[in-house]
């Protein structure tokens, strides 16, 4: 068969496609659903006009980016079966239930509220209509909780039994299942990555304005506003992506080599962890390097004397256990995502708290560079989070769930290459229009500012809200 | 009740669920080059559905995950097996969602247009292949030993299925347009009410020539009864409608789809996918399901979460209760 056909390459190449699409609308959904309550609180609150302004300012971002979040999710939810048949079939009875889960308890509530939240502006009481927005914000992080519960089950199987007579993992305990220590990690580390990248929107929209010196009565709050929430989120972020590491150390020893493309095993100051490493392709030279000693050692152990595991003892292990194969992942990606995540991480703080600074008292920095530095901020914290996921998902690899199913063995034994194809071409087609008429529809809101909210009645003073229409 | 055999009804009525409620969005979009005369009818169309498509369309997501948690089998043969199907499906539902986003953002006619037209195609592309899906999943593909489909394409265009896809997309459209006649004031709502006639008859015809067929073919007598039940209900709304008693009319419309799927659900029972080629290769509720502990969580959860689910759905559609018209549109902001 030709090999451009490969079934198993064409749908690994459309789950990371299609995941890696879905997940750049679903950080800003998560983040913005919170934003946009905290700026509607405070007008509740407060009764001052700008917060208003600031609640229909995002809200308006948060819905154009809120629908290509909805419509990407529902391929998602479909392509375990299209592409993965087998693998559905060996991990239904565990992975399914947190899937339906996540339907049932968080995306209705996402889903029902937000229409309310959108339409009812001039329906509502005030704070029923502020408790949908909230609603909305908290179907949102409970559905992040019951996927990563999901993808938990994928990188450390635990609570099930395997069913020799049906083939198949069967759940033993839903409790253990969604208590997996990956998981416990990995919901603190992604929810606040994904407020990471909604302050990054805030913080590269509000100066982006501040820069041409306008709507400075909203954006002042908004920058503030989007700088905490970056310093405060990323300092979040790294300390559970810390807990993340130790638990993947335990939990998948091969990834944290493959991320340092640490090839011997090493203990202490041997255990150092390179900045910055020229090699052969393949990775299995190095030429030159930049290294920090101890470091891995302290990710890995939280001590500075602690031994890591090296690929090719953990393949020699592995093959020991599993059989003959290939245990490795490409370590090219592992070692560079991994870097561009930790080192992104850090600079977004970095970044926010030189924002703080510079802007003490209503100071406004004079240099261009500053202020462009700033308005980076959104796409480089979306790259984070993606190559954050290229990171965890491609480190799994050769494992569709690790130590259990092989990707290779999960593939849809009865769907060809050609439909595959045709379907990697036409997802790779409407999401990149789709993207780039989201990409402008975004930026135009943007441009337009803050003055669509309603205003005070002149005679009354009573805010007459319309009625919102498609 | 055996666990397995409950959570085949729940599957059903999630299922159900999903067509009465998504199946008037498809009818809504399919109707605006029918009852969208200009721009202000089109929007006035557009936001008898606007607070609640979402919701609507997630009961596809919950009934996808459940039929995945509760019987992994049916649902790794079902979706690998109808791919093509599916895909068409999934692009056209990414398109329908985002058009009634985006349609609004801009004033331009072009922009608009684009959008409505994808509309329409978002909508009459999942009413018409959610039937052609259930129809063949009735009518049993080939299957191979390990419950994988091992028909082509063109396996799953016979005329029973297309025919199965003609009554869901004219089912969705009749539904569609009874609920606009519910949902809408002025000349609109006349329109809608004579459209839902004219297409009311086709639709009898077309219904009841596929629920005689599954019954005839596929049926059980369980399944007759549900069938006969279904066309007196599409009958009923017919009358109901002629009568102008919308909300009647509508109520019976949802009773139909609802009967009708019933009426698919009985005919398969026990099987969840025959197998056409040999009995031996059909996915039963027995061997599709899941373990009794799984199906337990499941339902704890169901039980749970499923009244507090349809109370604020409700409610949702209680605060838009009321009917929109052209006024609504001009005065509006978006």
């Amino acid at each position: 068969m030709n090999e451009w056909l490969d079934p198993l390459l064409l749908s690994r190449w459309q789950f990371g496609l299609t995941t890696v699409y879905h997940f750049l609308f679903v950080p800003l959904t998560i983040g913005l659903a919170l934003t946009v309550a905290i700026f509607q609180t405070a007008w509740v609150r407060t009764d001052k006009i700008k917060y208003l302004q600031l609640t229909h300012f995002f809200g308006k971002i948060f819905l154009i980016n809120f629908a290509m979040g909805v419509v990407t999710g529902i391929v998602q939810e479909f392509q375990f079966g299209m592409n993965w048949s087998d693998y559905s079939r060996f991990v239904g009875d565990v992975f399914g239930a947190p899937l339906a889960f996540e339907g049932i308890v968080a995306f209705f509530l996402e889903a029902t509220f937000i229409g309310l939240w959108i339409f009812g502006w001039d329906k509502l009481p005030k704070k029923i209509h502020l408790a949908t927005i909230w609603l909305t914000a908290i179907g949102s992080i409970a559905s992040a909780y019951f996927i990563l519960a999901a993808n938990a089950f994928m990188q450390n199987p635990i609570a099930y039994t395997i069913n020799e007579e049906k083939g198949r993992a069967e759940l033993t305990s839903i409790w253990e299942l969604l208590t997996n220590p990956i998981a416990l990690a990995a919901f603190p580390h992604t929810i606040f990555a994904c407020f990471m990248v909604s302050a990054g929107l805030i913080i590269s929209v509000a100066a982006w304005h501040l820069y041409r010196n306008q709507h400075l009565d909203t954006m002042r709050p908004a920058l503030k506003f989007g700088l905490w929430m970056m310093v405060i989120a990323g300092v979040l972020t790294t300390l559970a992506g810390d807990q993340l590491g130790l638990a993947m150390v335990e939990a998948q020893p091969m990834k944290m080599a493959a991320a340092e493309a640490l090839y011997v095993t090493a203990a202490g100051a041997e255990a150092s962890f390179s900045i910055f490493t020229l090699g052969t392709p393949d990775g299995v030279n190095e030429l030159f390097s930049v290294r920090i000693p101890y470091l891995l050692s302290f990710l890995s152990t939280h001590t500075f004397d602690g031994t890591v595991e090296g690929i090719d003892n953990l393949q020699a292990q592995y093959v020991g256990a599993f059989g003959p194969g290939d245990y490795t992942p490409t370590i090219w990606i592992t070692y560079w995502s991994f870097r561009w995540m930790i080192g992104l991480g850090p600079a977004h703080i970095l970044v926010a708290v030189a924002g703080l600074f510079f802007t003490r008292k209503n100071a406004r920095p004079t240099r261009p560079w500053m202020w462009k530095v700033a308005i980076w901020s959104f796409p480089m914290s979306l790259l984070a989070m993606s190559v954050g996921w290229v990171f965890t998902e491609m480190g799994r690899q050769p494992w569709l769930v690790f130590g259990l199913l092989r990707t290779q063995d999960g593939v849809s034994p009865g769907v060809s290459g050609v439909e595959i194809l045709i379907s990697l071409i036409a997802f790779t087609l409407i999401y990149g229009i789709l993207a780039v008429v989201e990409f402008k529809l975004i930026l135009k809101a943007v441009q337009k500012g803050p003055d669509d909210a309603p205003v005070p009645d002149a005679e009354t003073g009573e805010l007459q809200h319309a009625a919102t229409v498609y | 009740m055996d666990l397995t055999i409950l959570w085949f009804w729940i599957i059903a009525v999630m299922f159900i669920g999903y067509f009465v409620l998504d199946g008037f969005d498809f009818g809504v979009g399919m109707s605006l080059p029918f009852l969208g005369k200009d721009d202000t009818d089109r929007r006035v169309l557009i936001n008898t559905i606007g607070p609640v498509w979402d919701l609507n369309e997630t009961w596809v997501i919950v009934a996808g995950a459940s039929l995945f948690a509760a019987f992994p089998e049916w649902y790794a043969t079902m979706f690998s097996g109808f791919y093509l199907p599916l895909l068409l499906i999934l692009l056209a539902l990414i398109l329908r969602g985002v058009s009634f986003e985006y349609r609004h953002q801009r004033p331009e006619s072009q922009w608009k247009k684009w959008f409505d037209g994808m509309i329409i195609v978002g909508s009459a592309v999942p009413a018409l292949l959610w039937g052609v899906a259930f129809a063949n999943v009735v009518r049993g593909v080939n299957l191979d030993a390990n419950h994988d489909y091992a028909g082509t394409i063109f396996d799953l265009l016979g005329p029973y299925a297309l025919l199965g896809g003609v009554t869901t997309l004219l089912l969705f459209f009749v539904h569609g347009v009874v609920f606009i006649s519910l949902k809408t004031e002025g000349d609109i709502r006349l329109r809608a009410r004579k459209l839902a006639m004219q297409s009311g008859i086709v639709t009898i015809v077309v219904a009841a020539t596929f629920l005689a067929w599954t019954t005839l073919a596929y049926g059980t007598s369980a399944s007759a009864l549900l069938a006969a039940a279904a066309a007196v209900a599409l009958i009923a709304s017919f009358v109901a409608n002629l009568r102008g008693a919308e909300r009647l009319a509508f109520g019976l419309m949802a009773a139909t789809i609802g009967l009708a799927v019933l009426t698919l659900f009985a005919s398969l029972f026990p099987d969840v996918m025959p197998a056409s080629n040999d009995p031996a290769n059909s996915l039963t509720i027995a061997n599709a399901s899941s373990s009794a502990y799984t199906l337990g969580v499941m339902s704890w959860t169901a039980l749970i979460g499923m009244p507090v689910i349809l109370l604020y759905q409700g409610w949702t559609y209680w605060v838009f209760r009321k009917r929109i018209g052209r006024a609504h549109i001009e005065v509006a902001v978006h």
